[in-house]
């Protein structure tokens, strides 16, 4: 794990450099408040929950998320850096863990800059800290598989918009998978059984229970392992570039 | 030090490299030449372990590419074609970064880094972000960058490539320094570059090696090698030219009339390159020719290189 550090430095450095990490939090704070608050009708819901907040989250990641991941080596595969960078003595998997590192972090500034949201819950009435605590947890665990997916697409071109596109329909796939409507649909094509396992795979549904306030062990190595095996992923393609 | 074995790198159906071997020592600089497209880049990314090839293997410093790559890339400082750079960063970051990458001690960084800034001109940007640098100072910062770690391999990939003359100048005066402790390849396909800073070069062409040789050795290939150039401004230049080919040893010679006042020029070939140069001054004596200027030829290389890289048609 040599060199991960400097990797996971320079690429915070990097994002704070240039003006799209500013207006990517602008974005992030007026969508996620803009959501909670219009669309979840926080304030007539008359509830001291953050309920309406985290539950436009996986939505508003389809397309926040991909935004962030899609230069992660497309940009290095545009400039010629990524030359640089793997013919430093450092592992491929540290260079590519590195760099998802710190775009997770950058995520969760974006993250923690909702807080005046937690606030005015906490000035309004008194939420269940818990609560809070575990809906924050689970939305960066999500953010985190979203991110993944964003960086093994942006692995695979060196236009930033293709690898845009692509980590967004995988994203939305995923997503798409909890949604009441589909799974109805699902049960009444396939058995049980195979709808079951097919909605096992959606973003949402292990999102749900975070913001009801449970950590479930499944739900957490269901996130973990979604990061691991598209990191994974992304150094076999990187590897793949390689040799051809 | 560098031992490159029956290296092939195809993609999809194109051969880019095609079976090249060939050895460096420590205290040589190589100059690799060759036409665009000839697989120079791609030897180097090979080396440099950025690309994997489709067989045969590189050794750098007793390390295999294929089994050791982080051993190998921890010997050599690379210099990308495109030399490239992180354009948000300053020089200072950019160099830091890459020292903190090559485990440099954290107490030697500052001073490494200051070294390398003189060596290399960039004093006076190193609080410059890189983006707003000009392309000469772009190149040298990539430039810095390899040599920080003082490696013992330097591989180049067109180091002199966009800069002026003053600054290629620099450059390859830096290269000289540099030549007795390492062990550099560099690619270029300016020839007088070649022949200024190499001990050594090898030509490919189409993923072959055509020639390999000292900057000399290739010189003597040519057909001018050894032949005798004379100018003069005589009035009768022309009717001489049938004289100087009785001259014993001349094979050939080649008339170009003077022009805008200038001297009318006569190179003289001589048989298998033998050198002629006594013979045709003494005969030049004896007709009591004008001569402006004469002199030998040591060779052309860049006739050299056309005959080699071009496709016998």
């Amino acid at each position: 794990m040599n060199g991960l550090i400097p990797i996971v430095k320079r690429e915070l450095l990097s994002y704070f450099r240039s003006p799209v990490a500013y207006i990517f939090i602008i974005i992030f704070l007026i969508s996620t408040a803009g959501a909670t608050w219009f669309l979840g009708s926080f304030y007539q819901s008359n509830q001291s929950s953050l309920d309406p907040f985290f539950f436009f989250h996986p939505w508003l990641y389809l397309f926040l998320i991909p935004a962030v991941g899609m230069r992660l080596w497309a940009e290095d595969r545009r400039s010629g850096t990524i030359e640089l960078l793997l013919t430093l003595p450092v592992n491929l998997l540290t260079a590519v863990l590195g760099k998802f590192l710190a775009a997770w972090l950058f995520v969760g500034i974006a993250l923690a800059l909702t807080f005046p949201m937690a606030a005015t819950v906490y000035y309004l009435g008194s939420p269940d800290t818990g609560l809070v605590v575990t809906g924050y947890l689970g939305s960066f665990l999500m953010a985190g598989s979203y991110l993944a997916i964003a960086c093994f697409t942006s692995s695979m071109t060196k236009n930033q918009v293709i690898s845009f596109v692509l980590g967004f329909f995988i994203c939305l796939i995923l997503v798409l998978l909890g949604w009441g409507f589909l799974q109805a649909l699902l049960v009444n094509v396939f058995p049980v059984w195979l709808a079951d396992a097919i909605t096992f795979f959606s973003f949402s549904s292990h999102f749900e229970g975070f913001h009801r306030g449970l950590i479930d062990s499944r739900d957490v190595i269901y996130f973990l392992s979604i990061i691991g095996f598209m990191l994974f992923a992304t150094v076999i393609v990187l590897e793949h570039r390689k040799a051809s | 030090m560098i031992e490159v074995k029956e290296l092939v790198k195809r993609f999809g159906n194109i051969t880019a490299v095609d079976g090249i071997s060939f050895d460096v020592d420590k205290g040589e600089v190589l100059g690799f030449l060759g036409p665009n497209g000839a697989g120079k880049s791609t030897t180097m990314k090979m080396i440099t372990c950025f690309l994997a090839p489709t067989s045969g293997t590189v050794i750098v410093g007793g390390k295999d590419i294929l089994e050791d790559p982080l051993a190998v890339r921890r010997q050599i400082g690379y210099l990308p074609e495109s030399a490239p750079s992180y354009p948000e960063m300053t020089v200072l970051e950019f160099l830091r970064f890459m020292a903190e990458m090559r485990s440099i001690p954290r107490g030697e960084i500052g001073g490494r880094i200051e070294e390398i800034l003189a060596t290399t001109g960039l004093e006076e940007v190193r609080h410059q972000i890189i983006e707003t640098l000009s392309k000469g100072y772009r190149q040298r910062t990539c430039f810095a960058q390899a040599l920080l770690h003082d490696p013992e391999v330097l591989i180049l990939d067109e180091p002199t490539d966009g800069l002026d003359p003053n600054q290629k100048h620099e450059v390859r005066e830096l290269i000289k320094r540099m030549r007795h402790e390492k062990t550099i390849i560099l690619s270029t396909h300016i020839l007088e570059e070649m022949e200024a800073v190499c001990s050594r070069a090898v030509i490919i062409a189409q993923g072959k090696i055509v020639a390999d040789g000292t900057p000399a050795e290739l010189a003597a290939k040519s057909r001018y090698h050894n032949a005798v150039t004379v100018r003069t401004r005589d009035p009768q230049a022309a009717a001489l030219r049938e004289k100087l080919q009785l001259i014993g040893g001349v094979n050939e010679v080649e008339f170009t009339p003077g022009q805008d006042g200038g001297p009318a020029s006569f190179t003289l070939f001589s048989e298998n390159n033998r050198p002629i140069l006594p013979d045709v001054t003494k005969f030049l004596e004896t007709h009591d020719v004008a001569v402006e200027e004469i002199f030998a030829e040591r060779g052309r290389v860049d006739e050299v290189f056309r005959n080699v890289t071009q496709p016998v048609a």
